[in-house]
């Protein structure tokens, strides 16, 4: 099993909603966030491209936070989402500087959070919450390892890519260009 | 060309615009263990060699204040962590990947270590030091005894601690700046020149402080080839690394680097030093001070300036 999660950049319309519905879902305190949008606008004025992204941890396959951590509390867990167990955290922080994606943050109590690939819900066989709020439809999350998950279905179809892939972390977000 | 990227919903307090989650404590934590691991490398290195009393200051003196030296930048460690109350969570587990979990555990052998050393060389400090209790002066007679023993564990595993210091930084691909191996040694040659330095002050005889100048003037040059390299090696890098090395060559932290380090904390007082040797009058208190203050220096240049360095978005 292989979590991962797919992004339509095309269909994506930064608004926001992934954010909310992840603050709302998973109790995120105010000010902070565990997704968030990324609008690029390439060319001059009138030759004007936009790509628009909703981010978040990348769940890599070579997770430099998991590595790093001198407790054990980041880990792997099933299918390959990375967690931290909060109290096995002593908020040293490696883990946030490791992260090239800038992921992870400190939570106002003291450990570390980041996304979970919404675990709580995965194991109900909901989608993770910002997948379910998407008001476009555009992400996609799934089961790499089987062929008929939606995400499997789409990386077949679409052409895509990942987030600095030259950091050699393996990451699991794809986005679909 | 790329016009302009917008990051919406998100300001994550210690995170955003740049990440600056560490700060003063780390640094300063990263000085102490690194002039720690230099003076314990020192004493047991000549303790190996047979020249205790040749170089007393180095052996018997200033590991007294390595103890100290070391509790606060533990303390310093212990302020920086968010969740401070798990910190014992690090001796729960042994991680090889993780440099952090390398360096709890080197200091767990380390912080004894220190104080054993000061309490075998006590009375060379207070000579009428009673250690009042019997099982306390029968175990200062058994460790006395070891002391070739101990030394050796000393020196090698305060050459670990030497290089943690740097691998704790240098294991972070995410940060550009700091992805360089190079500040392994750099920061253990840093550390010896700190303990160097701090011998030098604490040295009552001449011939032994001249001989620690001739050794900080040797690691200081070393120091300086380091830097260099390290530059080297990041201009004919990955864009990443040549935006990271310009931080430092034109970058807002080209002034503190080349001021404080390397002007300040290296090349005055290798003039200085070797001034001294050349018969000039200097008093030792300029290019100590000066070495102290360059090798914490480092630490915050760094520790400062790698948090800024990221790859590109």
């Amino acid at each position: 099993m292989r979590y991962a999660m797919a992004v339509d950049t095309k269909k994506c319309v930064g608004c926001s909603d992934c954010v909310v519905a992840c603050q709302t879902e998973n109790g995120v305190p105010i000010g902070y966030c565990r997704d968030w949008v990324v609008e690029v606008t390439d060319g001059t004025y009138p030759q004007l491209e936009i790509e628009i992204r909703s981010e978040r941890c990348n769940h890599c396959d070579n997770s430099p936070c998991v590595r790093c951590c001198p407790t054990g509390a980041s880990h792997y867990s099933d299918g390959g989402i990375v967690l931290v167990t909060h109290n096995k955290c002593i908020g040293c922080g490696a883990c946030i500087t490791s992260c090239p994606y800038d992921a992870r943050y400190p939570h106002p109590e003291g450990y570390v959070d980041k996304c979970t690939f919404c675990i709580h819900r995965v194991k109900k066989g909901l989608e993770p919450a910002c997948v379910a709020a998407c008001p476009t439809k555009c992400m996609y999350f799934g089961d790499l390892d089987d062929p008929k998950s939606p995400v499997s279905e789409i990386l077949k179809v679409r052409k895509h890519k990942t987030l600095i892939p030259e950091a050699g972390t393996d990451p699991q977000l794809y986005f679909l260009i | 060309m790329r016009e302009e990227i917008i990051v919406s919903g998100r300001n994550n307090h210690l995170i955003d615009p740049h990440l600056h989650i560490w700060h003063w404590q780390i640094p300063l934590y990263l000085f102490l263990g690194g002039l720690a691991a230099g003076i314990l490398f020192f004493a047991a290195f000549f303790t190996l060699m047979g020249k205790e009393n040749k170089y007393r200051a180095a052996v018997k003196i200033a590991p007294h204040i390595v103890p100290w030296v070391l509790v606060v930048g533990l303390l310093a460690l212990l302020v920086d962590l968010k969740h401070q109350l798990y910190f014992w969570r690090l001796y729960t587990t042994i991680r090889l990947e993780s440099p952090m979990s390398w360096g709890a555990w080197v200091l767990m052998l380390v912080t004894p270590l220190s104080f054993i050393w000061s309490a075998i060389h006590i009375k060379e400090v207070f000579p009428n030091w009673d250690w009042k209790f019997k099982i306390l002066k029968d175990l200062e007679a058994f460790l006395s005894k070891q002391k070739m023993a101990i030394a050796w564990i000393m020196a090698v595993s305060s050459v670990i601690l030497g290089v943690y210091t740097g691998i704790l930084f240098s294991a972070f691909n995410a940060r550009p700046l700091w992805n360089t191996s190079i500040l392994g040694p750099l920061f253990l040659a840093s550390g010896l020149s700190a303990g160097a330095a701090v011998i030098m002050l604490m040295s009552r005889k001449h011939k032994e402080r001249k001989m620690f100048s001739k050794i900080d003037i040797g690691i200081i040059v070393v120091e300086l080839f380091l830097i260099i390299h390290m530059f080297m090696g990041f201009l004919a890098s990955t864009q990443v690394q040549i935006d990271a090395a310009e931080l430092f060559l034109g970058g807002p932290w080209t002034a503190p680097f080349w001021i404080f380090v390397v002007i300040l904390g290296m090349i005055v007082p290798i003039i200085l030093e070797v001034l001294e040797l050349k018969k000039f009058n200097i008093p030792v208190v300029i290019p100590a001070g000066l070495v102290l203050f360059g090798s914490l220096m480092l630490r915050f240049v760094i520790a400062y300036a790698g948090q800024e360095s990221r790859w590109l978005y």
